[in-house]
């Protein structure tokens, strides 16, 4: 079992310049970075419209240090195929290609590419960053978007549909690798990267992303608002390798401790949901501890 | 090598030739027996390539803009709706300036469903800054696909290599292979001014501004108007180079001519009949049949439509009594496409001259209806005669 | 003077800093280190760098002490919100100087 990384163990080289157009706060900004030190220079970037592309910078200068290749908002995955077939037909088998899309590229618009290169096993990873929102275009929702939460357009009712399970979509690939992180555990982040990144076929990422602008809180608690969705149990850590379901890192934890944070707490730290009423959040808590019931009950 | 073989055979075969090592397909008809030729080759050995059955034509060129962004020989083929499925991505290889050759097996668009051949798919995309080679017979489409590649990779635009969908795509005639020698020595590796790699990383296509911008070098860079202006000129330069591509070609193969278009007893005619691929052909049946009875006429294909050979078409047709423009397809709203071009090409240069020809419009063969040689005979005899009528007139209409 | 001469045709950006300007510009408040409670400081060894690690901005540099490039600090407070000593407060811009602005 390969030991995990520890701030001090991360590797310095950094891949992105400073003074981007992110918002203040970004949580994309903190998985982008670490997630790229776990890539390595040796690494291609695919990236449709989104918040990375803006992050990413306008022409004629470029924020990111890595060759990236920016596409349509519904070809990322194909885009990913592509590449790898032309690094395959110059004899190159070690360059890591990467596809970095927001949610609504993944879960929308960018599920059928995705899928089509799942099922042909092209080689990639595939990091969703979500902050459950086409947050660049001014926070409408997306197939992520959890219920309940105020967007751009759904404004004074909230979401009224389910967040879409894109990891248990991309699971059912039987891809060798499928990972849930979130920008407030980066090293957990880089280790799932390191893990997989030679494992065969399209390996998913599912990155949970804070966004001030999007959720509607502070800047400064972006990493405390993503620390308490998983502490919460609401969004779990974990890994599918070749179809064995794990929780990993905080979530491991909370299978010992046995207790959650209630989501209220969670909920009641981003504006976006204050459209919720006590019936909506007691029936969440009420999925939240069945689902936790299960891992308990796995565990044991 | 001589043989017998139907048109999307020679598409394969071409690609096969030009040593394509990146190969996106998605089937639809009537374009698929010809992806499918190049998973024979491949499978077997015969060509070098990453064959990619991906899950749509959007993705199909996808996989082509990314492998030849990232250096690789590519190329795809579609038809009909699968191209306009594509549209987002054909503007994008333009702007992106990539090499892509692709083979657009001409097909009627939905609504409604229709499998047969008309030319609206590939006229319909005449402005997205692609260049448009449309062929009138087997070795023209096999010529075409290799001059095509030489074409592309010289002027960095992508190129659609077109034919009629059935008439000439499943029909079987005679025609000369290449050797793979006489194509190598035609046809060079390709190789780019850039290769995204992590040796020469870059951020490519990002957004880009409406004005120009210091770059982290200090110099001026473009804005997004400079990049697209340049794709406008270099497409305009383009026509020069297609002349360059005709001229090696003839030297290495030995056969070629006018690149931008096909005359047939022209230079004598008063009335020329105008039209694209393999209804030329048919035109020439009708142009014979008309000299026997005295009717000074000719018939000239447009083989390069875009960028558009204004000023060949204006000499060729310079001083001719009358244009009479056969389409199968249209810009709906108004008239053919070709007639709305050439008229413009004719303005253009011979306004005010006398030189100025009248220029009349037919529309036929839409969706596959089948088009007659006694009606293209009859119309182009009536359109020697008197302006047979003020809008586009459909031929075969059943109303 | 137009980009006639301009080496590329399409829009292919190599890498640099400041994409958005000096977004230092954006800040209402900036970090102020107190190194009396800065474990790395104290510790005068590698150690925490909490405030490093979470930087969306990579501004706060991996030192003892650590230092923020003002140039384009955007002032988030993840740092000092995170950090476990509470050495980092956010201090009010308009508590700055002039001079101190840069």
């Amino acid at each position: 079992m390969q030991a995990k990384t520890t701030i001090l163990s991360l590797p310095t080289e950094e891949f992105v310049h400073p003074g981007t157009r992110a918002c203040t706060g970004c949580g994309l900004a903190i998985a982008y970075r670490v997630g790229l030190k776990a890539l390595g220079k040796d690494t291609m970037l695919i990236v449709p419209p989104s918040c990375l592309t803006v992050l990413q910078g306008l022409f004629p200068v470029a924020s990111t240090k890595l060759p990236c290749l920016n596409v349509t908002f519904a070809s990322t995955a194909a885009a990913a195929t592509g590449i790898l077939a032309a690094l395959k037909t110059q004899g190159n088998e070690h360059t890591t290609v990467a596809a970095w899309a927001g949610d609504g590229g993944t879960s929308d618009i960018g599920l059928q590419a995705l899928s089509g290169a799942a099922e042909r096993g092209d080689k990639f990873i595939y990091l969703c960053y979500d902050n459950e929102g086409y947050m660049n275009t001014g926070a409408q929702r997306s197939g992520t978007t959890p219920i309940g939460a105020i967007t751009a357009n759904t404004p004074f009712k909230g979401k009224l549909q389910q967040k879409k399970d894109v990891p248990a979509i991309m699971a059912a690939h039987h891809l060798s690798y499928v990972a849930a992180c979130s920008a407030a555990y980066p090293l957990d982040l880089f280790d799932k990267i390191r893990k997989c990144i030679d494992m065969p076929g399209t390996k998913y990422f599912h990155i949970h992303i804070p966004c001030p602008p999007g959720w509607g809180y502070d800047p400064r608690y972006g990493i405390k608002i993503g620390r308490l969705a998983v502490e919460t149990g609401y969004y779990d850590l974990y890994e599918i390798v070749n179809g064995e379901f794990k929780l990993t890192a905080a979530s491991e934890k909370l299978v010992e401790k046995h207790k959650l944070v209630p989501v209220r707490e969670y909920f009641r730290s981003q504006s976006r949901f204050r459209m919720l009423t006590d019936a909506q959040i007691a029936d969440i808590q009420r999925q939240i501890d069945e689902k936790w019931a299960g891992y308990y009950t796995k565990d044991e | 090598m001589h043989i017998i073989e139907n048109g999307n055979v020679a598409a394969a075969l071409g690609v096969r030739l030009c040593r394509a090592s990146v190969i996106a397909a998605y089937p639809i008809t009537p374009q698929t027996p010809l992806t499918e030729r190049l998973s024979e080759y491949v499978e077997a050995g015969d060509m070098k390539a990453e064959y990619i059955p991906v899950e749509s034509e959007h993705s199909a060129m996808a996989v082509c803009i990314a492998a030849a962004s990232a250096g690789a020989r590519v190329f795809t083929a579609t038809s009909a709706n699968g191209l306009l499925y594509m549209h987002e991505q054909i503007q994008w290889a333009a702007g992106a300036r990539l090499p892509i050759v692709m083979c657009l097996v001409n097909r009627a668009v939905g609504a409604p469903w229709n499998i047969w051949n008309d030319q609206q798919d590939s006229i319909s995309q005449r402005d997205t800054g692609w260049m448009q080679v449309y062929c009138s017979d087997h070795q023209q489409i096999i010529d075409s696909v290799i001059k095509a590649y030489w074409l592309a990779e010289k002027v960095n635009i992508p190129i659609m290599v077109c034919y009629d969908g059935y008439i000439l795509s499943h029909t079987y005639m005679p025609f000369d292979v290449p050797d793979q020698q006489q194509v190598d020595a035609f046809l060079p590796p390709f190789r780019p001014d850039y290769i995204l790699s992590p040796e020469n990383p870059a951020n490519l296509n990002t957004v880009t501004l409406p004005d120009v911008r210091v770059d982290v070098h200090g110099e001026l860079a473009h804005g997004y108007m400079e990049i697209r202006y340049l794709l406008q000129e270099d497409m305009r330069t383009a026509l020069a180079v297609a002349a360059d591509a005709e001229k090696k070609f003839t030297e290495i193969f030995g056969r070629g001519g006018n690149p931008y278009l096909e005359p047939y007893r022209c230079d004598d005619a008063e009335f020329v009949a105008v039209g694209i691929g393999s209804m030329t052909y048919q035109l020439r049946v009708s142009v014979d049949a008309l000299r026997k009875e005295g009717v000074k006429v000719g018939v000239m294909g447009v083989r390069f439509y875009r960028p558009f050979p204004d000023e060949a078409i204006a000499n060729a047709l310079k001083g001719k009594k009358g244009v009479i423009v056969f389409e199968k397809a249209l810009s709906y709203g108004y008239e053919g496409a070709l007639a709305s071009d050439l008229k413009s090409a004719l303005y253009e240069h011979l306004a005010g001259t006398g030189d100025l020809p009248t220029v009349q419009n037919f529309i036929a063969g839409i969706g596959g209806r089948d088009i007659r040689t006694e009606d293209l005979t009859q119309y182009l005899r009536a359109a020697t005669q008197s302006r047979v009528s003020k809008e586009p007139l459909w031929i075969g209409l059943k109303l | 003077m137009g980009t006639r001469n301009y080496k590329r045709k399409t829009s292919h950006s190599e890498s640099g800093p400041g994409d958005g300007g000096r977004t230092g510009s954006w800040r209402v408040e900036r970090p102020v280190f107190d190194q009396s409670l800065c474990i790395p400081c104290k510790r005068n060894k590698e150690a925490c760098f909490i405030c490093w690690l979470f930087c969306p901005e990579i501004v706060i540099s991996r030192t003892i002490p650590p230092k923020v490039n003002l140039e384009y600090c955007k002032g988030c407070g993840i740092c000092a919100e995170e950090c476990p000593t509470k050495a980092i407060t956010m201090v009010d811009e308009a508590k700055f100087t002039e001079e101190d602005k840069d």
